[in-house]
């Protein structure tokens, strides 16, 4: 069964001009393994595509005019709460683009984590290596030891005294290895990351690219990776779509599309990005193809 | 922190002398002769002087000051000529029945007014939040000695169901002295019946004071709440799964309580202000009754005692409050 399969998706979105549709029969099939990285500029509909999975987008304003957004199988959009919540955290991850403004500024790192934890194993308990019907001591604890785990795993030196800090006390890339963490806590079958680096020193992007690159690549699991560079599309990614103004121009494995771009705004994007070989001034804008949704 | 709470004592000190000095000085400016009404109107001139010797007021103002100052420290807070008992006596006899009336005031307004402000920022311009803004606005802008005054004649003259004033029936006998805080005691000692009693005659004072921090504790709270859900990591929380329930009550909660918790400890001072008035009206015997019978009879050293206490109290509670800061956000440092 696909793991994702996006067809026809159209969302509009109200507006005190009226509604304006933003997303135009978006067609996308995401299947385990599989790292998706999504481009285009900003305002070309990627983030309300990858919270459109999760059913974050809120309506009002959005409204799904058509399509279909199948979960192993299970249309989301006409998923009751209940099974929203049930995707959420423990089959669906998610990481967004700042890291100093997703996690909660009054709770501790540990707290954060032990709660998605708990919400997870809550759910199925096997995600904390306990069998069904765990009490809820022993989910407690199994949660509390999970964090600590995957706190190490994403790279955080002393995870057993650090799990008690604040955020403030993380630095920018530590942050956004937390929130990777409390991501990858519940186990889940598909991550959605939105832009995870942008907002990161560039000395970090690396790393943390790196760190989901490798987290997925063990677990096996489906990504989508939204992001406007292409560098790191080239870098870590299998597939990629190239989206532009609430349409997908292009999709397919990142070889063919990179290397033969049919479409001629993936080719202007792809001469935009600055190489080892690029010589001053030979940069190349994308001029007059600012999205007319853009504010 | 220890150091933190000890340095923040200190820096009190200067604060509550240069405060004595005030209340001495306006208690001597003021007109009156509160020994002369003490005496009554047929006292001789030998006998007021006497008096006036006796209560130290015959010696040169800077002395008087020096001695009070002293006495302060010393629990001497001068005497009330109007009670002719010492007045740190009748402070720690009153004090109790205002703390209990303020303290249930605020319980009150905090008790209901957070989570109702937090409900009506999740169902923003629901029917509860237009329901509620109505009764703020009234609240807020209803004086207090008012509303208790229609709250006697709702509960206590027409539905008769409630005690018109009084702390306790004269009849009986309250509940063991321990805290003096009468609902306090009475489950120190497990008298339910003493508790509904006491209980009983607070609830219409407490509901009268507690009205107007309630609806401004609910309206901060919603502004903060409606802010905070706006933020990123509600969106993180709720994109990985974590209940409404449990994001509302707990995370938007303790970063929405921030501000909202300016506005309790600036209540306390308020409410203390505020029983001179309530206490009027309900006959409660706390501080506020007893200043209004010593600024009627010109009684100045219940007054002076009086203020001072309200501001200690008001000091205190608002580095209980720089120190709850600290609980609900943990960027807060004490240095
Ligand atoms: N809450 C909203 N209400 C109305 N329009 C929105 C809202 N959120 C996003 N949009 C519009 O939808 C378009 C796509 O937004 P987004 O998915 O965030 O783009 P991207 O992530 O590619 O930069 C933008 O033009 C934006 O103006
Ligand atoms: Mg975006």
């Amino acid at each position: 069964m696909t793991l994702l399969d996006i067809r026809n998706l159209n969302l509009a979105m109200k507006s005190y001009e009226g509604e304006t549709q933003i997303l135009h029969g978006i067609d996308l099939k995401i299947e385990r393994g599989e790292i998706w990285g999504m481009v285009g500029e900003t305002g070309s509909g990627k983030s309300l595509t990858g919270l459109s999975v999760s059913r974050l987008v809120p309506s009002p304003p959005g409204r799904y005019v058509a399509g279909s957004i199948k979960f192993r199988g299970k249309d989301v959009l006409q998923a009751t709460d209940r099974e929203m919540r049930g995707l959420r955290g423990r089959h669906i991850g998610m990481i967004f683009q700042d890291p100093t403004t997703n996690l909660n500024p009054a709770f501790r790192i540990g707290t954060q984590l032990v709660d998605v934890a708990l919400h997870a194993g809550h759910a199925d308990p096997s995600v904390l290596g306990l069998n069904p019907g765990a009490s809820r001591g022993d989910l407690k604890k199994a949660a509390r030891r999970a964090a600590v785990e995957m706190l190490e795993k994403v790279g955080i030196a002393k995870a057993a005294e650090r799990i008690h800090d604040y955020p403030h006390q993380f630095s920018g890339g530590m942050r956004q290895r937390a929130l990777i963490a409390m991501a990858m806590i519940g186990k889940p079958d598909l991550l959605i990351a939105d832009e995870p680096t942008t907002a990161l020193d560039v000395s970090v992007q690396a790393q943390i690219l790196r760190l989901i690159h490798d987290l997925v690549t063990e677990r096996n699991i489906g990504v989508l990776l939204i992001t406007h560079n292409l560098g790191v599309v080239a870098q870590i990614c299998s597939h990629v779509a190239v989206m532009y103004r609430g349409r997908i121009l292009e999709a397919g494995k990142v070889d063919d599309v990179l290397k033969r771009p049919s479409h001629s705004y993936t080719q202007a994007l792809l001469h935009s990005v600055p190489t080892a070989h690029t010589k001053r001034g030979e940069l190349k804008g994308l001029n007059g193809l600012m999205p007319e949704t853009a504010a | 922190m220890l150091l933190y709470i000890l340095r923040r004592l200190v820096l009190l000190l200067p604060v509550l002398l240069g405060l004595t000095l005030l209340l001495f000085i306006v208690a001597r400016i003021l007109p009156g002769d509160p020994v002369g009404l003490a005496a009554g109107p047929n006292a001789t001139p030998e006998l007021i002087a006497q008096m006036k010797r006796e209560l130290g007021l015959d010696q040169p103002l800077p002395v008087q000051y020096w001695d009070y100052l002293t006495g302060l420290v010393s629990g001497d807070w001068g005497m009330s000529v109007f009670t002719r008992r010492p007045v740190f006596a009748d402070i720690v006899e009153y004090l109790p029945a205002t703390i209990e009336l303020v303290f249930a005031s605020l319980f009150i307004a905090v008790v209901i007014g957070i989570p109702l402000g937090l409900l009506t920022a999740v169902y923003k311009n629901g029917a509860l939040d237009y329901a509620t803004r109505t009764v703020a606005l009234g609240g807020i802008a209803m004086p207090r000695f008012f509303l208790g005054l229609l709250l006697q004649m709702a509960f206590a003259a027409w539905l008769d169901v409630l005690p018109l004033s009084g702390r306790y029936p004269l009849i009986e006998s309250p509940p063991d002295h321990v805290t003096g805080l009468y609902t306090i005691d009475a489950v120190i000692a497990g008298d339910w019946y003493a508790f509904q009693i006491a209980l009983s005659h607070l609830a219409l004072p407490a509901i009268a004071m507690a009205l107007s921090p309630l609806a401004t504790i609910m309206r901060m709270m919603r502004a903060s709440t409606i802010e905070v859900l706006q933020q990123d990591y509600v969106m993180t929380e709720r994109a990985l799964g974590l209940s409404n329930r449990l994001i509302l009550f707990k995370y938007v909660l303790k970063n929405a309580m921030t501000s909202t918790l300016t506005v309790i400890g600036l209540y306390v001072s308020w409410l203390l202000g505020g029983t001179v008035l309530v206490e009027t009206v309900f006959d409660w015997p706390g501080l506020g009754l007893y200043a209004t019978q010593a600024i009627l009879t010109q009684d100045f050293m219940p007054v002076i005692g009086v203020t001072l206490i309200i501001a200690i109290i008001y000091l205190v509670t608002m580095l209980v409050v720089d120190l709850l800061y600290g609980v609900f956000n943990p960027k807060v440092r004490y240095a």
